[in-house]
């Protein structure tokens, strides 16, 4: 059984999730910029707290479509994570890899190449997780879905759905020639929650 | 009028409007309606078992305790308790990897909970849209009993 609310996900667990999510998108912007061989540039990310009945507004309605990364973590602290995209800003940055043969986002190289991208973006998030903390973190093989957002969505929500009706995003802004408006999910398990906060020498 | 049910949420509905939940991914849309009266409702399940949770308090995000719930709200609004029929769609499995097993076959949970209480319930089960790994858009016209199930790319299916 869980003892934890997201509620009490604290100011301090937030605020892990906000060092997260700048440490994070920075490696991120790096890697990308190596990748695609072009400026990159990035936003303040923002770590929200929203409720099960946002999550259509925030995204742009359940059935906008999106490119949605997920994959389990192991090792130290155990959990799942998501990245999630629309699907237009996957396609562009298919294309950026690609070049402008790319035309399906679902065709199978573009899909390879998206793997590509998001497993840069994910490891680049994990890895500034794992420096902070110490804690050794290692992604297992991701499973990509091009879908409506509130199905990709339930998934995560589903986790979060155990300690309560509240999810925690990190939102992320980053651009190139256009917004690349990314969303990027951790749930990590409850013991796995603790293991974090108590690393980083916080109470919990 | 379409009427929206979020995510672990219910409403009702009856006559020429619609109820409707968008993006269900591996929550199940559990509909019950009265084809007597046109009236009818909806739950949008996120999880199977409310006995299993300690923060259950929100009634509608569980199989047995929403459809409960669902049941008292079509009674008061008027349904018959003898003339309900149910439909059920959704429970798809949107990833193929998780480190938990309940939680990579949540969807499939989410259904075989939906209809066991829908059993217990002694409502029988007149269709469903369930598995695979899609997400659907549901939408129930309580006038003529149809549910409609949009997939992206695809055509709507009508159960």
């Amino acid at each position: 059984m869980s003892e934890i609310t997201v509620g009490d996900m604290s100011a301090q667990y937030m605020d892990v999730l906000k060092e997260l999510g700048n440490i994070g998108a920075g490696n991120a912007v790096t890697a990308l910029a190596e990748l695609l061989q072009s400026k990159v540039d990035m936003s303040v990310p923002q770590v929200k707290l929203i409720n099960f009945s946002e999550i259509g507004e925030l995204i742009g309605g359940e059935e906008q479509v999106m490119a949605g990364m997920y994959l389990a973590i192991q090792k130290d602290i155990t959990g799942s994570i998501l990245f999630l995209v629309k699907e237009e800003v996957a396609l562009h940055l298919v294309k950026k890899l690609m070049g402008d043969y790319a035309q399906d986002i679902r065709g199978e190289m573009e899909q390879s190449a998206l793997k590509e991208i998001s497993n840069i973006i994910t490891g680049a998030y994990l890895n500034a997780l794992s420096t902070m903390t110490g804690l050794r973190i290692e992604p297992s093989v991701p499973d990509l879905t091009i879908d409506m957002a509130g199905a990709i969505l339930s998934v995560p929500a589903i986790e979060f759905g155990i300690m309560g009706d509240e999810m925690l995003l990190i939102q992320s802004q980053i651009y190139d020639e256009i917004a690349i408006d990314g969303f990027f999910i951790m749930v990590p398990d409850v013991e796995s929650y603790v293991k974090i906060l108590t690393s980083l020498g916080l109470s919990v | 009028m379409e009427i929206k049910v979020g995510m672990a949420d219910l409403n009702v509905c009856s006559g020429t409007d619609s109820i409707t939940t968008l993006g269900l991914g591996s929550c199940v849309g559990v509909v019950l309606w009265d084809p007597q009266t046109k009236i009818c409702g909806m739950v949008h399940v996120m999880l199977p078992d409310s006995t299993s949770i300690r923060n259950n308090t929100n009634v509608a995000k569980f199989a047995d305790s929403g459809i409960d719930e669902l049941l008292k709200r079509v009674l008061a609004k008027g349904a018959k308790r003898q003339n309900l029929v149910s439909k059920i769609a959704g429970g798809a499995k949107m990833f193929s990897v998780n480190n938990k097993a309940d939680m990579l076959s949540i969807g499939d949970r989410n259904v075989e909970a939906s209809i066991k209480k829908l059993k217990e319930l002694k409502i029988p089960l007149k269709a469903q849209d369930t598995g695979d790994t899609y997400g659907r858009t549901v939408t129930f016209y309580p006038e003529n009993g149809q549910y409609h199930i949009k997939r992206v790319g695809k055509e709507i299916k009508i159960i």
